[in-house]
């Protein structure tokens, strides 16, 4: 009995494997697999033709060079590779001026990444209200994009000095002068710049995305008498929340570019509040510092991918209902 | 109702105004400060660039400083200065051009071929890669430095341009966005070309390309931006002052020659601006398609 169901049992079990391998592989002659394989083969050569050399090149200066880069970072020194485990990412982690990098990195990403989103929707939303010469508009909130530092720099530091005009204009008010970069206030006029740097670029992107959203179903919640806030909140925000997703990436990629704008207002050693990951880079590589310049950026690159894949694991929540 | 509509929509005008107000006013400045005197401008900024040299005060010095749109007396005499007695500025100037120009040509060129075979050959693994190539890019420049600054001191190509063209010519950000546009040619284009007998090559050159030329335009002015702006990699990179761009090299303008630096200032700008307002509509449309991260 017992044999019996069991005898039963692995024929159950043996009987819809062949099917299954059978259906994918009807039978070929030698010649049709010839050609298949021949064709793959093909097709893996054609496109080494085009992409190849590309992959080459990423190999060379990011992807080894980077493979190395962890290496170092486990490691005692290029000259004694003694695996010390994760040594050095405590001994960087517990650095003085990492920490303050790195807390200043962070927090002008925490005020200037939620700021540039929220504003740069704005003014896409202006833009869309069917005002006059939007254009023109348009063309004066990209400008700064492309405007290099460089060129604008003398302007900021004639505005945010001590005695600029800033403070010449706040006088009139009544307002004691600040020392906007060599204060805890510095922060701020880097959120400005930022800003006003990268607004444009952000706006376009809403403004595409806002074009994109189907009229009928705008048109539907207008003849149906919804609010202004209404649409927004369940019909326009729903359908950008792919573009806030990616403007909120750029935004803190571009976050980590401040770095110019800094050095170039206030400097390689700028008041503390501006020291940013970037300072503490160029001192390692300015030292020769392997340890701790592979330790920081494995660590770096470490934040950035948990906070990639956080955004879009938010992202897939929140829009999931309109995505196709 | 209407009257109340008319009126929101004024003040929408209004607020778009002084944002654009704002936006324009440090371009604009620099561009009309640079047609100041060199005594124009001591006098009106000296509190400010003459504090760490300890001014000498010949001139009158405002107490305060003055922000001026329009200079008292328009003059060409920076520029002149500039162009003829320092050719320190020009040659900066120059160092600037060989290192970005070469970038741009070289990042399109492998960008294109790269795009190309991501969109005709699908797959698995090369579904992967261009996902490697996404992650790639959003990388930031503190964290691909360090492998780039590592290969460049293997190869011994610390302190030449070389450092940054190369590590410039194969960076992803072009390959995604032209995979991107490629994607959207019409397949069908595409196998009528296959069936006419076309080579692989000639797809690409004769189709692709001309299809993706405003993407291509966009791609140039975003990665051009990009490259003349550049700071962290000449800083790290080219530890020879000779060899910096003005990008750098601006900002160690020496303070007795403030005149001359808005007149550099706004020579710099000068190639960015007319890219812009030639090709606006095409990188308005190049950004605009960048939509998102995924797909």
């Amino acid at each position: 009995m017992s044999m019996k169901i069991a005898e039963a049992k692995t024929k159950l079990k043996k009987e819809p494997k062949p099917k299954k391998t059978k259906q994918p592989k009807p039978k070929l002659t030698k010649a049709e697999a010839w050609e298949r394989a021949n064709m793959k083969v093909k097709d893996v050569l054609s496109s080494l033709c085009f992409s190849g050399p590309s992959f080459l090149g990423v190999s060379v200066f990011f992807i080894l060079p980077f493979l190395v880069v962890v290496y170092y970072s486990v490691i005692r020194a290029p000259s004694n590779p003694e695996f010390v485990g994760l040594d050095n990412f405590i001994a960087v982690l517990q650095n003085s001026s990492f920490q303050t990098a790195a807390k200043n990195t962070a927090m002008f990403s925490l005020i200037s990444v939620p700021l540039a989103v929220v504003l740069s929707l704005g003014l896409a939303l202006i833009l869309e209200c069917r005002i006059p010469c939007k254009s023109l508009f348009r063309t004066f909130f990209l400008s700064p994009m492309m405007v290099p530092v460089a060129s604008v720099v003398l302007i900021w530091q004639v505005i945010f000095h001590y005695r600029g005009t800033l403070n010449v204009f706040l006088a009139h008010f009544g307002v004691d002068p600040v020392d906007w970069l060599n204060s805890p206030y510095c922060l701020w006029v880097i959120v400005v710049l930022f800003l006003w740097k990268n607004l444009g670029y952000f706006m376009i992107l809403f403004m595409a995305a806002l074009n994109n959203i189907p009229k009928e179903l705008l048109e539907v919640a207008d003849v149906e008498g919804a609010s202004a806030a209404h649409k927004f909140f369940n019909i326009k925000l729903r359908y950008l929340s792919p573009t806030v997703l990616f403007v909120a990436i750029l935004a803190i990629i571009n976050s980590f570019k401040v770095f110019r704008e800094i050095y170039l207002l206030v400097g390689a050693y700028p008041y503390i509040g501006l020291y940013m990951m970037q300072h503490f880079m160029n001192n390692t590589f300015a030292n020769f510092d392997y340890q701790k310049m592979s330790t920081a950026a494995v660590l770096m690159a470490l934040v950035l991918v948990v906070l990639i894949a956080l955004l879009f694991k938010i992202e897939d929540v929140f829009g999931k209902d309109v995505e196709g | 109702m209407i009257k109340k509509r008319y009126f929101a929509r004024f003040l929408l005008t209004l607020l778009a105004a002084a944002f654009a107000l704002l936006f324009l006013m440090p371009t604009v400045l620099t561009i009309t400060n640079s047609f100041m005197t060199q005594s124009e401008i001591s006098a009106n900024y000296g509190q400010i660039f003459t504090n760490v040299t300890g001014g000498e005060g010949k001139a009158y010095i405002s107490e305060t400083v003055n922000l001026k749109f329009i200079p008292d007396k328009v003059t060409f005499s920076q520029y002149i200065n500039t162009l003829i007695r320092s050719p320190d500025y020009l040659l900066k100037f120059w160092n600037s051009v060989i290192l970005v120009v070469p970038i741009v040509l070289l990042q399109l060129a492998v960008a294109s071929i790269t795009a190309y075979g991501f969109t005709r050959w699908r797959g698995k693994v090369r579904a992967f890669l261009f996902f490697f190539y996404v992650i790639l890019m959003l990388m930031p420049v503190q964290v691909t430095l360090v492998p780039n600054f590592l290969v460049s001191q293997w190869l011994g190509l610390i302190n030449t341009r070389w450092s940054i063209i190369f590590p410039g010519m194969f960076a992803p950000f072009s390959v995604f966005l032209l995979t991107k546009s490629m994607r959207r040619i019409p397949g069908s284009l595409i196998e009528a070309a296959k069936l006419d007998g076309s080579s692989e090559w000639q797809i690409f050159k004769d189709i692709c390309l001309p299809q993706c030329r405003s993407a291509l335009y966009s791609i140039a002015i975003l990665v051009f931006i990009d490259y003349w702006n550049m700071v962290e990699q000449p800083v790290v990179l080219l530890s020879d002052a000779s060899k910096q761009p003005l990008s750098v090299y601006l900002s160690t303008i020496n303070t007795s020659e403030v005149g001359l630096a808005f007149a550099i200032a706004t020579i710099y700008m000068v190639p960015c601006i007319l890219l812009f307002l030639h090709g606006e509509d095409y990188l308005v449309e190049g950004i605009a398609h960048q939509g998102s991260v995924k797909g």
